[in-house]
């Protein structure tokens, strides 16, 4: 029997309805759930199965929505907040930061903070620099909070039922660049255990490590490597926190080359902590520097010809990957192209 | 005249005179430097946590702010496991994580007490919601100063509860200072309740150094809230007898207030609420003799806290993750 497929948006869509369904602490709330202009497919009709007194499309108040979403969980229940643009959420960082991340810790143990934010990434179409950004990294620093980013329609559902059932604060950031993405989704409900990665390509040459949709690029650059003759190893981080350490270093010490693709920025990024940790654990691996793949270091432009230069897709993954094993001399400065578009942090002459 | 029984009035007579010789110790303690952690004391404000609390039941939530000593206790929380948690014991109500500004006592629901202004206002909103959406009948309380209300997310909780109609009541102690600023520096006027008539909830101003009026709204406003009628707002006028944070009484942060420090002491909740108690036929020598249990109690709480460990370092990086079990 052939395996059922669904696309990202309604994997997410049926790990929500399945978690409603499932248990009645359930209830979502956030900015515009109930249009799809807002969160695509991913929330579709779910306010007519499951009422709007547990799909709460909130006023436009992200920092008491998140609040409200941690101080309901505090107080037993398993609630979900929607931020249709990550860069909104920014004006929510007290709930989620010095809140739902400090709670548990904070006082010894006694309660926790069952509550799923789901930040998404929805960029391009000239949206500019603040309908554009990707901030994992600032998440990825904190302790206390779980971050999840899944590129594909299975770790879409998985994670998000792993998420809901943690008993932690998780942000799980989905990417609206990949909603159209379809995988097989096994119907009933599953876990995507979070903190494991996933390695989507074997390969002997060189590691690539990624996330969310610069996993899903870095996939198509593995193929187009295998046509030009390299034998790539591609990596799906899935969970950014806690990461999967053993996994990246496993690889490391069998392909000796790291390419790290991050969908952010370079300096303090998801990236550098990555770099940092193989560099101290299997330095000794390494036959060659580590090269990164990143935002440019500006915020996302409007028009085509910038934006066109500015987002790193397969091509970019590949290109570093060839100037990182010497078969392609990178351009001196290297600077973001529609051709080679975003960041490679590498040094000119790769190694 | 007042309608509330004599019991009902000693018992808020008492819960206030905990509080009041908790934090006059814990005075005595910060002085003498044996306390270190930052206290910010509410002596002088003690009806309104007594008040409000005096309304609730057990089930219903309580959130503070870093001056909540009052709230904690007047909520039923243990005096002995507040004190060890100011001194950073292993036997603290955060287990020695949280200090004064960091309170909890979960059989109370009082789920938590933090210092970041107004934080804890949409978590209460958030608790409101759960008990809407179970319907169990449980309100939520959100105590915090009149800063708070100067702060974005005040205004956005409030909006939510309101449009819910959440059991949410907003209880603002307005003791006129922020820190070192006072209300006339942060506002153009002092009118704090008038925000209810924006969000269509009642706003009551009263005289929050009068537990039986603070007691009466909060009893109304809680019944009203657990019917399913909606939030209120309650702005209680008070006034802190001490400075900011630390035990200094008339100098704090830059601020002299020695006159209008005079005034208030003048309006002492607790004295007030004895005066009323010996009018209704109690004898001056049971509150005596409460005085005197108190104390008691209070040393209790020092020896407690003196005695119990400090946490071990190798517990420092445990709890900062739930640990799952099962499906949950």
């Amino acid at each position: 029997m052939k395996a059922r497929t669904l696309s990202y948006a309604a994997a997410i869509r049926e790990a929500m309805a399945q978690m409603l369904a499932s248990d009645p602490r359930v209830f979502v709330i956030g900015q515009g759930l109930w249009s799809p202009w807002y969160v695509g497919a991913s929330m579709k009709d779910l306010d007519r199965d499951f009422t709007r007194d547990r799909i709460l499309d909130s006023p436009v108040c992200e920092n008491a929505t998140t609040g409200v979403a941690v101080g309901a969980a505090l107080a037993g229940m398993r609630p979900i907040v929607v931020h249709p643009r990550m860069d909104f959420m920014l004006l929510a960082m007290d709930p989620i930061i010095n809140q739902a991340a400090n709670w548990h810790y904070l006082f010894g143990g006694q309660v926790s903070v069952p509550v799923v934010i789901r930040p998404i990434i929805n960029r391009g179409g000239q949206q500019a620099a603040q309908h554009s950004q990707a901030f994992q990294a600032f998440f990825q620093h904190v302790p206390g909070v779980k971050v999840v980013m899944p590129s594909t329609a299975y770790d879409a559902k998985g994670l998000l039922i792993a998420a809901v059932r943690d008993g932690n604060p998780v942000i799980y950031i989905d990417d609206r660049w990949l909603y159209g993405v379809v995988g097989e989704v096994p119907e009933e409900p599953y876990e995507v255990p979070i903190g494991q990665a996933a390695v989507r390509r074997t390969g002997k040459e060189v590691t690539i490590v990624a996330s969310s949709y610069m996993a899903a690029e870095s996939e198509k650059a593995g193929k187009t490597l295998a046509e030009r003759g390299i034998d790539a190893e591609v990596i799906d981080l899935r969970s950014i926190k806690p990461w999967d350490r053993e996994a990246i270093c496993a690889s490391v010490r069998k392909t000796g080359r790291l390419v790290i693709a991050d969908g952010t920025y370079a300096e303090g990024g998801v990236a550098a902590e990555v770099a940092a940790s193989v560099a101290s654990e299997c330095l000794g691996s390494l036959k060659a520097p580590i090269a990164r793949v990143a935002l440019p270091n500006a915020p996302a432009p409007t028009s085509a010809t910038l934006e066109a230069a500015y987002y790193p897709k397969a091509e970019t993954v590949a290109v570093a990957v060839e100037a990182l094993l010497g078969r392609k001399k990178l351009p001196n400065p290297c600077r973001p192209s529609a051709s080679v578009p975003g960041r490679i942090l590498l040094p000119p002459n790769g190694r | 005249m007042t309608s509330i029984s004599k019991s009902a009035l000693h018992q808020m007579y008492r819960t206030m005179l905990r509080i009041r010789l908790f934090e006059e110790r814990l005075s005595d303690m910060l002085e003498t430097d044996e306390v270190k952690c930052p206290c910010h004391l509410c002596i002088g404000q003690e009806a309104v946590a007594a008040g409000v609390c005096a309304a609730l039941k057990k089930d219903d939530y309580v959130w503070g702010t870093h001056r909540s000593h009052g709230h904690y206790l007047a909520k039923g929380g243990d005096m002995s496991a507040m004190m060890a948690e100011i001194l950073g014991k292993a036997g603290g109500c955060a287990k020695g994580r949280g200090g004064s500004m960091h309170l909890f006592a979960g059989e109370q629901n009082l789920l938590g007490t933090v210092p970041i202004v107004a934080a804890t206002i949409p978590l209460a909103v958030g608790a409101g919601l759960a008990a809407k959406m179970r319907r169990d009948g449980r309100v939520s309380v959100s105590f915090f100063g009149d800063g708070a209300t100067e702060e974005g997310h005040f205004h956005e909780s409030v909006n939510l509860a309101a449009l819910y109609r959440l059991p949410v009541i907003f209880v603002c102690e307005n003791n006129l200072y922020s820190s070192h600023m006072h209300i006339s520096q942060r506002r153009p006027a002092d009118n704090i309740y008038k925000f209810a008539e924006l969000y269509e909830i009642p706003g009551i101003r009263l005289d929050g150094n009068d537990v039986v009026a603070v007691y009466e709204a909060a009893r109304e406003v809680v019944g009203k809230a657990r019917k399913g009628q909606g939030p209120a707002l309650i702005e209680c006028r008070t006034y802190r007898w001490r400075g900011h944070v630390g035990p200094a009484r008339d100098l704090d942060v830059g601020v002299k207030r020695k006159d209008e420090l005079k005034e208030w002491m003048a309006k002492c909740p607790i004295d007030r609420a004895g005066k009323l108690l010996v009018e209704m036929g109690v004898l001056q020598q049971e509150l005596e003799k409460d005085g005197a249990a108190i104390r008691a109690e209070v040393e209790e709480a020092v020896n407690f806290a003196r005695s119990s460990a400090y946490p071990d370092e190798a517990e420092l990086e445990n709890h900062v993750y739930y640990e799952r079990q099962g499906d949950q």
